[in-house]
């Protein structure tokens, strides 16, 4: 047999019926995650034509997108502030019940943002196909699952038949080499990556990340590389599964136990693109020479090292998302006063991403007039950090600790930047009114987000290290 | 879904590059459980002010954009938010189809759910649209071509979608077809 990627050998181990000319591929689909915002429509559509959710024990949901942060709304001490996620949050109760979906609900432990409970608990493995409402699904990939994001009509397909049509995706191969130097994270790896091959670049694409910088990176850092493949238009982003994956896995509540294990890690090993597999596009990246990344305009390609000069504007495009920033081109950000810094989300909202942003935070406080919002990305993620008293650490510098959840990435949840405030960000997405109407969102690692939060000013991470 | 053979229309444009889903439907829109009512919505952070009113510089909001079913879109419209809410909203409001030199993934793929056709061309073409707003346009999906005034081009389709747009079945009905294809599949796996 030709050589075949990881993409392509999870692919064809999927393949129900295979594509042709004039019919795309019959996929079949190993997990399932659900949340409260993108699937009340499909199980409409369910009701509506009298079906089952076809393969209830692959089906896995959360609530995260709407939810509150704040304790006592989660602990239900006082009701959900917002009324429409009140009854998503109700809705999806019900819908788990009636369809037989294992939920984890407001006040259960095991809750979270869906993109990191289900590798905390095991449930993401090589080698499997993983969907959900959420372009961030991607991060799964990390553990060489081909996970991808799909809308609420495909959800609906999902629920009734545990497959989906697609076409095949063309593979891209981003070979990372060199030692990242310090200060310079994971986060930083995946903006300078969008940056180089642009916000459409991976268009039609599933990207693997390879290389000797990829295979130094810990789960939770391959993770955050995976997250960001949709912003860079990719279909998903895979990374091979090795020692490190299996590392994390063995022994999790989900993942397969005794003669499985080995069963599981023998299949596992063979996952890996063969030598000499093509892939239809490539690029290279030299790690050594990152640097701390932020970005400075309206997309997750307006991107730049931290010291750099904001290129000037060559288009309308670059112009508006500038004076939309408040931005000139020409112009440096260090410096530039912030009024909040949010760390969180299924990007950084996982323990080693809480002890970074600790490691700036402690015997430190946040510079007056700053909100340092800090939202773990599960509820075990929570009782982690507690543990280690990372919330001590924060709540001395001044720092606003809550419940998980999606919180301020995307504003629908009582989580908002005011119109016009400045927001060093460790989530994905600086889109226009993304964090709040006229928020101005400043993507960053949460190195970079807690020294700017201690500054109260945009600030080089390195200097407070 | 009826079936959708023919769209004539006048063009609305929307020259901005990589137009993201957080910009067709912002999220605080998003905690909707129904799929209808979204086209009051669409683009509501560039279509009204703060206060409310209609933004009389945003695009939609000339009397020259009023029942236009075409959009002419910038590269890589509809990246970002996998939310489907964003193919509704331009469906609700009332286009029929999105034409640019690149569209996002998971937003072609929802439009085509719902009978918003996503149409890419090249960049001579694009770039003719953008420079000409309001043009009449036609566009033929049996033979896949787009007219403009100057002439007709191809564009190309997924030929199944293409199938269930013209005849305006839908995907799942498909799929569960090939219920006993799973089924087996299952079988073999768990065997």
């Amino acid at each position: 047999m030709a050589p075949r990627t990881l993409f392509e050998k999870v692919w064809a181990a999927h393949e129900v019926v295979p594509e042709t000319r004039d019919t795309p591929a019959v996929l079949y689909i190993d997990l399932h995650l659900v949340h409260e915002v993108t699937s009340p429509q499909a199980f409409s559509v369910l009701r509506s034509l009298g079906l089952k959710v076809h393969r209830p024990e692959r089906t896995l949901a959360t609530m995260d997108h709407s939810t509150p942060t704040r304790t006592d709304q989660v602990l239900g001490r006082v009701p959900i502030a917002l009324d429409a996620a009140a009854r998503q949050v109700k809705q999806l109760e019900h819908n788990a019940r009636d369809f037989g979906i294992e939920l984890f609900a407001m006040r259960d432990e095991r809750r979270g943002i869906v993109h990191v409970i289900s590798p905390e608990l095991g449930a993401t493995q090589p080698g499997m196909t993983v969907v959900c409402g959420d372009s961030h699904t991607s991060t799964h990939g990390a553990f060489g699952a081909l996970a991808f994001g799909i809308g609420t009509t495909e959800v609906g397909h999902v629920f009734a038949t545990q497959c989906l049509l697609q076409r095949k995706p063309r593979t891209f191969a981003v070979n990372v080499n060199g030692t990242l130097p310090p200060g310079v994270t994971a986060k930083d790896l995946i903006l300078g990556i969008i940056g180089r091959i642009g916000v459409g670049g991976g268009t039609g694409h599933v990207l693997e990340y390879r290389g000797s910088t990829i295979r130094a990176l810990s789960m939770e850092e391959r993770m955050t590389v995976c997250n960001m493949s949709i912003e860079a238009g990719a279909r998903a982003g895979m990374i091979a599964p090795d020692a490190t994956t299996f590392a994390y896995l063995e022994a999790r509540p989900r993942a397969p136990q005794g003669s499985a294990w080995s069963a599981a890690l023998a299949r596992w090993r063979t996952l890996g693109s063969d030598p000499g597999a093509r892939f239809d596009e490539s690029v290279d990246l030299d790690a050594a020479t990152l640097e701390p990344m932020i970005t400075y305009g309206t997309n997750p390609g307006m991107v730049m090292p931290i010291g750099a000069a904001i290129p000037r504007a060559g288009d309308a495009a670059r112009e508006k998302a500038l004076d939309y920033m408040g931005f000139r081109g020409g112009e440096s950000l260090l410096g530039k006063p912030i009024n909040v810094v949010f760390i969180g989300s299924c990007t950084n909202g996982r323990i080693e991403d809480l002890k970074a942003a600790a490691r700036i935070l402690k015997g430190r406080a946040v510079a007056p007039g700053v909100q340092l919002l800090i939202v773990p990305g599960s509820q075990a993620v929570k009782r982690a950090a507690e543990a280690e008293g990372l919330d001590e650490i924060f709540k001395s510098a001044g720092a606003d600790w809550r419940e998980s959840g999606c919180s301020m990435c995307l504003g629908m949840n009582g989580d908002t930047v005011p119109s016009g405030h400045y927001a060093v960000s460790t989530s994905n997405r600086n889109f226009e009114g993304r964090q709040g109407v006229g928020a101005r969102t400043l993507l960053a690692s949460p190195l970079t987000a807690a020294a700017s939060a201690v500054r109260g000013r945009i600030t080089d991470p390195r200097e407070l290290m | 879904m009826s079936g959708l053979k023919r769209i004539e229309s006048h063009t609305v444009v929307l020259a901005a590059s990589n137009v993201d889903t957080d910009q067709i439907i912002p999220a605080r829109f998003l905690t909707t459980t129904e799929r209808t009512g979204l086209g009051r919505r669409l683009f509501a952070d560039w279509r009204y002010g703060a206060d409310g009113a209609p933004n009389a510089d945003f695009v939609l909001n000339r009397p020259e954009a009023a029942g236009a079913q075409v959009l002419v879109a910038g590269r890589n419209f509809g990246c970002g938010s996998s939310r489907e809410h964003a193919a509704w909203a331009l469906k609700d409001y009332g286009f029929r189809a999105v034409i640019s030199t690149e569209i996002a993934d998971i937003f072609r793929s929802n439009a085509l759910k719902n009978g918003l056709l996503p149409i890419t061309v090249s960049e001579a073409t694009g770039g003719w649209l953008v420079a000409h707003p309001g043009a009449a346009v036609e566009i033929d999906l049996e033979r896949l071509t787009l007219t403009l005034p100057t002439g007709p081009v191809a564009f190309e389709l997924e030929p199944f979608a293409r199938h269930c747009l013209l005849e305006g079945t839908d995907e799942l009905g498909y799929l569960l077809g090939k219920m006993p294809d799973i089924e087996r599949f299952e079988a073999a796996r768990s065997g």
